[in-house]
């Protein structure tokens, strides 16, 4: 049986390499792994392409990993917020590169990745600037876009509950792009408040199935991304 | 407006609201219907926001406020999410707008400015896929130009897709026709409401 469960982020995270892919779970923080990512930051791998719907509130999280300037390319649906700041500054400044995708798109384009889809035909953005370029085909008379699956080395997760062998259950609407990144990364890593026993869970109620998880690491008691930017808190 | 657009909404929809005036639509569910509302960060049967000290950050909605869920809520994720739209399983979306065009164009995501940073979040999939959208906006910009327009300068987030305009000025079909009034707002004229679209407007069907 191989063992998936890590000693700490620090362990769960130390080979990613520079210029990797790195999928990260949440929308906004609801669904953040927010130590795995300080823990990417403390390692210091760079010239990473990362895939987020965001990018990050404050100084905090992922909003933090873009500021220590690791990530060379995002690739998200919302790349501004209330409390973004980090990321709008590095790109007035030409020093991050952007690819926007709609979200509904970006999902599908995770899935189809994880799923072994290597491509679909979608209606969203037909007669936009965002379908400039793309082939489109006509089928039963409507007009679709072909968009490109996408996959990644690395994809960092939060969940609620693991069990030994990495089945995943989410809190709410924290779930949101975890399960699918699971499935599209070569390597899927997850932080869960509280890892049990295998059998503890109803198989019934597993929404990630253990195949598509690598490595679990315990973390009780994340932080909450909101509270960290209250407090004033900077990482590192 | 949002409470003449929740008077069309038929009971039992499934509808989606966007940012703003849109989500006040929640507010005004005629007396006897009731509304499914979805939100595209991965919750159906959204309730309303919870009592302040209530909140928890890890059941928000897609402009990531805090929200309830109601009994019969599911939650799941982005991809059956957007499946939901993309599959025409959502009824309405109700959403904001830069311009409408009189046939049906939607511009809501981007004024297109150079130094602008693009951002598109589910407007387009939303417009692509739901069945029945309704557009609420100002009949005009702070500045007084018509929002109301035979075609759209600002970069398009859909083709041909709005059903219907809700404005503080009337209610407006778009029909292959063009613009047609459906509704003055009390004390309104249709003189006013021509002056002020920057497209043919047909008077309302006589009914």
């Amino acid at each position: 049986m191989v063992e998936k469960n890590m000693k700490s982020v620090v362990n769960a995270i130390e080979d990613i390499p520079d210029g990797a892919t790195v999928m990260i779970g949440g929308f906004g923080e609801a669904g953040s792994p927010t130590e795995l990512i300080h823990a990417l930051i403390d390692h210091g791998a760079k010239d990473l392409t990362i895939i987020n719907n965001n990018t990050g509130n404050g100084e905090v999280g992922l909003a933090a990993l873009i500021g220590t300037g690791q990530v060379r390319k995002m690739i998200c649906s919302y790349p501004r917020s209330s409390h973004s700041k980090v990321f709008p500054e590095l790109y007035r400044a030409g020093k991050i590169e952007l690819e926007i995708v709609p979200q509904g798109t970006l999902a599908e384009r995770i899935r189809a990745g994880g799923a072994g889809i290597p491509a679909f035909y979608t209606a969203t953005t037909v007669g936009t600037p965002l379908a400039e370029g793309k082939e489109i085909r006509q089928i039963n008379g409507r007009d679709y876009v072909l968009e490109y699956g996408l996959s990644a080395d690395y994809a960092l997760i939060k969940c609620e509950t693991s069990d030994q062998m990495g089945n995943l259950i989410y809190n709410k609407t924290a779930r949101n792009f975890n399960p699918i990144m699971c499935m599209a990364a070569d390597v899927t890593i997850v932080q869960a408040r509280k890892i049990v026993q295998t059998g503890m869970i109803d198989p019934e109620h597993v929404i990630t199935p253990g195949i598509f998880v690598n490595r679990i690491v315990e973390v009780c008691e994340p932080v909450t991304e909101s509270r960290l930017i209250a407090e004033g808190v900077s990482y590192p | 407006m949002a409470e003449l657009v929740a008077a069309d909404i038929p009971d039992g929809s499934y509808v989606n609201l966007g940012i703003g005036i849109p989500e006040l639509v929640a507010k005004f569910v005629p007396e006897g219907r009731e509304f499914i509302y979805h939100t595209e960060n991965g919750l159906l049967g959204m309730g309303p926001a919870p009592t302040p000290g209530q909140e928890d950050p890890e059941l928000i909605n897609a402009g990531k406020k805090a929200v309830t869920a109601n009994p019969g809520a599911s939650y799941f994720h982005h991809a059956d999410s957007f499946a939901m739209i993309r599959g025409g399983h959502i009824d309405v979306c109700v959403l904001g707008a830069m311009q409408v065009s009189s046939d049906g164009d939607l511009a809501n995501w981007s004024t297109g400015a150079p130094d602008a940073i693009p951002a598109v979040g589910g407007a387009m999939d939303l417009i692509a896929g739901v069945k029945t959208i309704f557009v609420t906006t100002q009949h005009t910009t702070k500045t007084g130009l018509a929002k109301l327009v035979r075609k759209c300068s600002y970069p398009l987030t859909g083709q041909k897709v709005v059903s219907r305009v809700y404005s503080d000025l009337a209610i407006i079909d778009i029909t292959p026709e063009g613009f047609r009034l459906l509704k003055l707002a009390p004390g309104v004229t249709f003189q006013e409401v021509c002056e002020k679209t920057d497209a043919p407007l047909l008077p309302a069907n006589e009914s």
